[in-house]
């Protein structure tokens, strides 16, 4: 993203996303390029060719991977741990079911209001969390989590959040009279969204406001006797990373077309944490696999044993972080380099 | 002012369990720096073959040693195992390890002793004590609980073998000059941390019943336990046990309108803004970082 990382100390925070950087040797550059537009031709025409419960798995798929990309600009880029990301994936869903379903607000509008609120969220819950750092944070992070769902069931909003049942929401239907599906509408304007907040991000991460982020993460002491304001870059990106989440939240919730206080409990926060190191700390496109691993490996591990499939999904986060410590970034890395000695 | 104190002991009662698995917590964040995310679940498989072994025939405190026994080769193989190869890797990948060990050991667990809820025997009985508020069996839990933090203070202060390990954790570099084996202190650390988790799960089981996902919901409060008294300090994690037990009546009790499932987010709450006023918990050391 920037060549501020080059300069990494932190061993807890993994080198330089190495796919946006600008290498010398230019064939690297053209082979990442083409990398990138092969995924996302196969992003936008492999749906066309599949049944409608598979797109919708998808669409899933690309909002987790939505809400792995904020995870990973809050402890990828700022060095701040959450365990507490499904509680802001949660307030988006529910914000988005609310103003569609009481206030009547048209879905496009409801989605970056969802954002908007999350990201507020976001930000008054970072102003308590600046003086906490590691475990501690980790544990603010996780008692956000653990509240989120009882919270959502208590009686005195039940009006507002339909309680324990949860709230229905409509499947908009595709605009512009277009001739396809509810489901495959969906996926297309979920990956449209997660293309646009992606290029925010890399440009994001790319500004002085990215630099400050990694600045921080490196070295909070000597980041502000640079002259970076710490309270206010650490709460941004707090707020930043929950608004991204809530959009996320609110895209899930419209392609399940169901709230529900059980689907956010510390369990998904869990599963985002470890989508985020399977993809690799750091590296945004690695949102998409390690969103495609917590969502597939679960589904694999069952059909591999019914009674052992916990067992299974922990031996393949075993083989993963043995053979790929940093993540899908090291896979790529690896074929990158593979295919360039073949050029050669 | 009775009902008050009812609260107080019987919150003391249930903090004794989370005071077990907090200094378990705390016994293992000294030797890896981690907070391991699968103490809970190691317990419980401790608990669950102290019980094949009475089953089998062996007699109370035979199956306990045994169960430590074998929990502290367990917990010293896992070390070597699984996570020294990992070595120098970022946390989040250690977490991530924590994570699929959680997941292999619940689903292991499961499929041997299957999800039934069992009934776990006690050496102390079951007589009420005070009127009621507290078990024989609670009032037991604490005495050990007391004992093995005595126990533990002992080992660190006085042992050769103690005072490595503490050195190991503390200035790791250093030991290693003045002829510390850093990797075997680390392991032993896990050793150690899995033994107090069966002590742990073997107290608890009495009260809690015996099934993979017992320590779910207690685990959390022993890691909350642990963060609040301080994770560089077992007197500490112990305190704030108990302090997590009796914080959790007192909201139950006295704030209208909490309900069961409240209780737990409404004392995190409590904790956080402790943490925000004293950031390394209520007793732990300030660290000082050196630019």
């Amino acid at each position: 993203m920037s060549t501020a990382h080059d300069t990494t100390r932190d061993p807890a925070m993994p080198p330089a996303p190495r796919a946006a950087q600008k290498t010398s040797a230019g064939s690297s550059v053209d082979l990442r390029l083409i990398g990138g537009l092969a995924a996302l031709l196969a992003l936008l025409i492999v749906p066309i060719f599949l049944r409608n419960f598979v797109v919708f798995q998808l669409t899933i798929i690309l909002a987790y991977a939505i809400a792995i990309l904020s995870l990973n600009i809050l402890t990828g880029a700022s060095g701040q741990v959450s365990l507490g990301h499904s509680a802001f994936f949660a307030a988006g869903a529910y914000a988005a079911g609310i103003l569609m379903e009481h206030g009547g607000v048209p879905y496009g509008l409801a989605i970056p209001l969802a954002g908007v609120i999350c990201f507020v969220f976001g930000f008054l819950f970072g102003l308590p969390a600046l003086r906490l750092k590691g475990v501690y944070l980790a544990l603010a992070t996780f008692a956000l989590a653990i509240a989120a769902p009882p919270l959502l069931k208590l009686g005195t909003f039940e009006h507002w959040t339909g309680g324990v049942q949860g709230l229905l929401l409509t499947k908009p239907d595709p605009a512009f009279g277009l001739p396809i599906s509810q489901d495959r509408y969906l996926y297309y304007l979920t990956l449209a969204i997660a293309l646009l907040i992606y290029w925010l991000s890399v440009n994001l991460l790319n500004s002085r406001t990215g630099r400050a982020f990694m600045a921080i993460r490196d070295n909070e002491i000597a980041a502000s006797s640079m002259g970076v304001d710490l309270a206010l870059y650490k709460t941004l990106a707090f707020g930043i990373s929950a608004g991204i989440t809530g959009i996320a939240g609110a895209l899930g919730a419209l392609a399940v077309a169901f709230v529900a206080p059980d689907a956010y409990t510390f369990n998904f926060a869990i599963a985002l944490f470890l989508g985020m190191v399977i993809g690799g700390v750091g590296w945004l496109p690695g949102s998409l696999a390690g969103a495609a691993f917590i969502v597939l490996v679960p589904n694999m591990a069952e059909s591999v044993s019914k009674g052992l499939s916990g067992a299974v999904f922990g031996v393949f986060i075993i083989a993963m972080i043995f053979l790929l410590p940093n993540g899908a970034r090291q896979l790529v890395d690896l074929t990158y380099n593979q295919i360039r000695k073949l050029i050669r | 002012m009775e009902l008050f104190t009812n609260q107080v002991l019987s919150g003391i009662a249930t903090g004794a369990i989370y005071a077990c698995i907090a200094l378990a917590v705390v016994m293992i964040y000294e030797a890896i720096d981690h907070l391991n995310f699968a103490q809970g679940e190691m317990a419980m498989f401790s608990t669950f073959i102290a019980w094949q072994c009475m089953q089998w025939g062996v007699p109370y405190w035979g199956a306990f040693v045994i169960s430590v026994a074998l929990s502290f080769v367990a917990g010293v193989a896992i070390e070597r195992v699984l996570f020294r190869p990992l070595g120098h890797a970022s946390i989040l990948v250690h977490i991530a390890g924590f994570i699929a060990l959680f997941a292999i050991i619940n689903s292991v667990a499961g499929l041997i002793w299957d999800f039934t809820i069992k009934p776990f025997p006690t050496p102390f009985g079951a007589t009420p004590l005070f009127g009621g508020v507290i078990s024989s069996h609670q009032a037991g839990m604490i005495v050990v609980t007391l004992a093995l933090l005595g126990l533990l203070y002992l080992f660190f202060r006085f042992t050769r073998i103690g005072l490595a390990m503490r050195a190991a954790a503390t200035t790791p570099d250093s030991a290693r000059l003045v002829g510390v084996n850093v990797g075997w202190m680390i392991a032993l650390g896990w050793g150690l941390a899995a033994a107090i988790g069966a002590i742990a799960g073997i107290m608890i089981a009495p009260v809690i019943f015996l099934e993979p996902n017992m320590m779910g919901g207690v685990l959390l409060y022993g890691f909350v336990g642990a963060v609040l008294g301080g994770l560089s300090s077992p007197a500490g994690a112990v305190a704030g046990g108990f302090m997590v037990g009796v914080l959790e009546n007192l909201t139950g009790t006295y704030i209208p309108g909490v309900g069961n499932e409240l209780k737990l987010p409404i004392a995190l709450a409590m904790i956080v803004a402790v943490l925000v006023l004293k950031p390394n918990g209520l007793f732990g050391r300030t660290q000082v970082q050196r630019v």
